[in-house]
């Protein structure tokens, strides 16, 4: 039996643990785990959460218990003082000593301490262990008890002293960053993303000071101030060092072994140090001649660690160490992957700043424009997990490169690939180092069958869990290929389809919300399942969004589009783009007594922005005094019929373009349906009102109208196709009625007519069948089901403004009629714009 | 506008018990936005679980003050809201964020005696 030591509890020297049982059960070796720290190792990359709820066990890595399952000997509150190398032996801080056939030292790293004058006053703390949380929470809670708006300041302006900042600032102290540097994350960020990151800060509240040398800590017995270099000086009421770490290497001093000259122990490739029974590895390690305060490189070394102990392998540490970083800041994504900074003759950057949203993105090319070098993302990150793996793997990139930079650029289409296009050596977690081959691989070879048991499997995302976004794509489209087509159901809710549940509910004549949930659901409902079956309901029996407010999306709840600064918009229907001058006025009014941004949309009418919850009401009695009706820009439902002005004025105009437009949108509007509709009538065939560009289009012929159905603009624009000719004004609304409510009853939620003809079998030539053949018998009763809708047609605004119960709803405050103080407007030519986000 | 402004307050904490308005006056199965002090609190009558839940109005991911105007439904059993903005969800009893990594929010008690709802500070 063999001994082995492990000294350090902490990440890395879990990991060792947890790696070296999972190959070696039990039997020949025996397993010492030594940690200074009175608890079993926790989960330091998360040290942070401990403030807000203070459980420390949430944090644990694992619990006693699985060391004793494990055959591990864990001792805690112990700290090894000395190694003896030739007796191959350890001595503790008890004096107690003990064997080992190879040592393995995890000891990490402690808290850089500057010495500067007066670091050893009261309120000065280190930001490492739960300990040192625990210290600053107690001596906040006594701060701000003598003093409401105390300050406190972390020295030092990096990835961990940021973490710092939003912590004391969470503790309710004024924060303040105080950094040598003359930019934050110095080794992250170049001077713009810098810039940017500190004005975004700033906005949230945290006061930056740069290229500030700390000379001296003031105060009398506790921390008072800081004293700069100059004559400046910052009144702080505490203080949190994080000026870089240290390598905690104590022990080889004790036996010689090679240390680094600042500091750390120099291993090798299989992680060992200059005594070949010794190996070291985590913060404490200097491989490389580099410490890597990173945890997934110490995973990394680990698992070499075990392997080469082990004799299973001839596995070697990588030769490359990636140090992307994401900080998990709130309220500002800051990521930086690769190399950041590559010099201009290496190769060329491409730049997007936007001051206005605090956005920096900065994209390192190579010279010949092949492979993506590294980047910084500063206000979005969202595109880092691909962008990273198109580093990490170098992959060929977009064919517009500047792709990478302004990402997706429409909703749901990611404009540069898919995960399922990386290698399957791709790693796509990296704390648990798992390939995008172990992944698809467990669902390939049956061992999981979804996400939850890939992550039990593999252990993927239970890390920082930044790949979450990655993993759940593969999952899916791996089951995809297994022909697995995870049945589109609503949500946990409803085990059906939006076709299965419309028909259930259609049968059983159910009304309301808590009737279908009680009929064939479960729980209580969430954000998708009852905007959804509040949309069936309204197209079964053409109920309005009043009947049951709280089951709508809360732009129905509220009947108006909420903004970027929970402000709405009211836009008042204009059928057909024809409007009085007396309504023109009147909305002018509006606009001007209720200070509102005006303008003309893209769909032929206006739009008011800028409206607050209690005003709402005002601004729409006025309107509907004046003649109008909802325009239900807000819903999933008809917005608008465009029309050009046709034979009435246009010297080519074949019919009355207009007047056919405002009878096909008095007649379906208010018509709620999976996605939104819209139609257009033209004229001519020189089609100024882009109907083939609609859900609906109608276009005048020589013998009456051509009826084209399923296009779009929009994020995947498409030519409606023609589904009858020149037919007259009556036979054309028959279609339509058979047409829309064929696609209200069958398609997908969010699903726009274009994609729903997409995936129709049969396509056009079958709609057509149904449609104008009646292949299916069943036009009557699609008629026949429109033709109530219209009918039960009712303003939902008009009931609003009708019935003051119904107003109840606008109000910011229930307990109060203040409004909310929190809207900030800003000058935008000469209206008003919300302040940026 | 400042998220530290919002700290979770566990009923046994709760020193002030303010009053809001009657039972009746509140949405079934819905949220209402209520002020206290400088503090703007989202309150939701969970009609269907027959349970209470408060949590602060603001949204830490955009920084609104819309969370009362999110609607309300449960998750593997928990009871959540969800931002009307962008469709952020949060534990209506924690206060984590379910489906992404933002902050959690702060939540707060609630009691209903004779009829009366009230929301639980900390002073
Ligand atoms: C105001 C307007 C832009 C403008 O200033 O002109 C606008 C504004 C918005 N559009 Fe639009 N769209 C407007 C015309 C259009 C057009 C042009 C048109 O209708 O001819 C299109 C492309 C045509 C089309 O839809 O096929 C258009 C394609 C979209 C899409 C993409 C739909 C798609 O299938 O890909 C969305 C997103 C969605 O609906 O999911 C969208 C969503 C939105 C939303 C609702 C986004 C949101 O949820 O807040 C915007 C709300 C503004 C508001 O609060 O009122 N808007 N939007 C236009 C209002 C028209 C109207 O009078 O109702
Ligand atoms: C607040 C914070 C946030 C962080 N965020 C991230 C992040 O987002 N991403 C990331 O990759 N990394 C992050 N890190 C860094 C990461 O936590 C470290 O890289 C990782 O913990 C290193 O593991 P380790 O085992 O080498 O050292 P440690 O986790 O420090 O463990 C060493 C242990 O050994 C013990 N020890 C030392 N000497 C002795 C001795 N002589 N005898 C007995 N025991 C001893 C120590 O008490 C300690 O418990 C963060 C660190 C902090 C503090
Ligand atoms: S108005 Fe339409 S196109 Fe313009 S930003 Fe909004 S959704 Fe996008
Ligand atoms: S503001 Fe709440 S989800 Fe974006």
């Amino acid at each position: 039996m063999k001994n082995v030591l492990v000294v350090g509890n902490g990440m890395v020297g879990y990991k060792f643990c947890e790696k070296f049982r999972a190959s070696q059960k039990d039997g020949d070796y025996k397993l010492i785990v030594f940690g200074e720290e009175p608890r079993p190792a926790y989960d330091r990359v998360h040290l942070s959460e401990y403030f807000e709820n203070q459980d420390a066990q949430k944090l644990e890595l694992a619990p006693r218990e699985w060391y004793r399952e494990n055959n591990i000997e864990l001792i805690t509150s112990e700290r090894i003082t000395s190694i003896n190398s030739k007796q191959k032996e350890i001595e503790t801080s008890s004096k107690k000593t003990y064997p080992y056939d190879y040592l393995v030292l995890a000891t990490g790293s402690s808290p850089f301490v500057p010495p500067i004058d007066g670091v050893d006053k009261q309120g000065v703390f280190v930001y490492r262990t739960i300990e040192d949380l625990e210290d600053m929470l107690t001596y906040a809670a006594k701060l701000k008890k003598e003093k409401p708006n105390s300050k406190a300041t972390v020295l030092g302006g990096g990835l961990l002293g940021l973490e710092a900042a939003k912590a004391v600032m969470d503790m309710g102290l004024e924060p303040h960053v105080v950094e040598f540097a003359d930019k934050l994350m110095p080794r992250q960020l170049d001077n713009s993303g810098s810039n940017i990151l500190k004005q975004k800060l700033e906005s949230l509240g945290i006061n930056i000071h740069l290229s500030k040398a700390t000379s001296k800590i003031l105060g009398n017995g506790k921390i008072e101030g800081m004293q700069f270099k100059g004559a400046d000086r910052l009144d702080t009421d505490m203080l949190v060092i994080s000026a870089g770490i240290r390598p905690r290497d104590e022990l080889a001093k004790t036996c010689d072994l090679e240390a680094g000259p600042r500091g750390g122990i120099v291993v090798n490739n299989k992680m060992q140090t200059s005594d070949p029974s010794i190996y070291a590895i985590g913060e404490v390690a200097l491989y490389n001649q580099m410490i890597y305060g990173l945890v997934a490189p110490g995973y990394e070394m680990a698992d070499i660690a075990v392997e080469q102990i082990l004799g299973s392998s001839e596995k070697f540490m990588s030769e490359h160490i990636d140090m992307s970083t994401k900080l998990k800041l709130i309220g500002v994504d800051v990521a930086s992957f690769g190399n950041p900074f590559v010099p201009a003759e290496e190769g060329h950057s491409i730049l997007f700043e936007n001051k206005i949203n605090h956005v920096y993105k900065r994209i390192n090319i190579s010279t010949d424009g092949k492979k993506l070098l590294g980047g910084i993302l500063i206000g979005d990150a969202e595109d880092y997990n691909m962008l990273h793996q198109i580093y990490l793997n170098g992959m060929a990139l977009p064919e517009n490169i500047e792709d990478l930079v302004l990402g997706a650029r429409s909703e749901g289409d990611d404009s540069f690939g898919s995960a399922m296009a990386l290698p399957d050596s791709a790693q796509i977690c990296s704390c648990e180092n798992v390939s995008k081959k172990d992944i698809c691989g467990s669902l390939l070879e049956g061992e999981a069958t979804n996400f939850k048991e890939v992550v039990c499997q593999t252990k993927a995302t239970s890390g920082c869990g930044g790949c979450k976004p990655m993993v759940t794509e593969l999952v899916n489209e791996t089951l995809k290929s297994l022909g697995q087509e995870v049945k589109e159901t609503i949500c946990e809710h409803f085990e059906y389809t939006r076709q299965e549940l419309y028909d259930i509910i259609k049968v059983k004549k159910i009304r309301t919300f808590d009737e279908a949930l009680d009929a064939c659901g479960i729980g209580h409902g969430c954000e998708t399942c009852k905007p959804l079956i509040a949309s069936i309901l309204a197209s079964l029996y053409n109920d309005t969004a009043n009947k049951e407010d709280v089951i709508q999306d809360s732009n129905d709840k509220f009947l108006a589009n909420i903004q970027r600064n929970g402000t709405y918009s009211v836009v008042p229907r204009i059928p057909g783009g024809e409007i009085t001058p007396e309504k023109l006025i009147t909305i002018g009014e509006v606009g001007k007594k209720y200070n509102l941004y005006t303008k003309i949309t893209g769909g032929q009418r206006i739009d008011l922005f800028g409206a607050q919850l209690h005003e709402l009401p005002g601004i729409w009695k006025t309107l509907i005094d004046a003649g109008f009706e909802s325009g239900h820009a807000y819903g999933k439902s008809l917005r608008t019929v465009k029309s050009c002005v046709g034979s009435t004025w246009c010297r080519y105009g074949m019919d009355e373009s207009v007047s056919f437009a405002i009878e096909l949108e008095d007649r379906y509007k208010g018509l709620r349906s999976p996605h939104k509709i819209k139609g257009g009538v033209s004229g001519c065939i020189r089609e100024c009102a882009e109907a083939r560009g609609k859900d609906f289009g109608v276009i005048a012929v020589e013998g009456g109208w051509n009826l084209y159905v399923c296009g779009n603009g929009g994020a995947t624009p498409k030519h409606a196709q023609l589904l009858a000719e020149q037919i007259d004004n009556e036979t054309c609304i028959k279609y339509l009625d058979r047409f829309l409510m064929y696609y209200i009853q069958t398609a997908a939620p969010l699903m726009r007519t274009a994609a729903w003809l997409d995936k129709l079998e049969g396509g056009i030539e079958q709609l057509k069948k149904v449609v104008v053949e009646d292949s299916l018998s069943i036009a009557a009763e699609l008629e026949e089901e429109m033709q109530q809708l219209v009918d039960a047609y009712e303003c939902e605004w008009r009931q609003i403004v009708e019935n003051e119960e119904l107003q109840g709803r606008f109000k910011h405050y229930l307990n109060s009629d203040e409004t909310d103080d929190n809207l900030v407007f800003v000058p935008m030519r000469d209206q008003k714009m919300p302040k940026a986000w | 506008m400042n998220l530290s402004t919002y700290e979770t307050v566990k009923n046994t904490d709760a020193n002030v018990w303010f009053e809001i308005a009657k039972e009746s006056d509140f949405p079934k199965n819905g949220g209402v936005c209520i002020k206290y002090k400088d503090k703007q609190i989202a309150v939701y009558n969970f009609t269907r679980k027959g349970t209470w839940y408060a949590c602060q109005n603001l949204c830490p991911h955009k920084l609104e003050m819309v969370l009362s105007r999110g609607m309300i439904g449960d998750e593997g059993g928990i009871p959540k809201v969800a931002c009307p903005m962008h469709k952020k969800t949060f534990s209506l009893e924690s206060g984590e964020n379910l489906n992404g990594d933002l902050e959690a929010i702060a939540v707060y008690p609630v009691k209903i005696e004779k009829g009366i709802v009230y929301v639980g500070f900390s002073e």
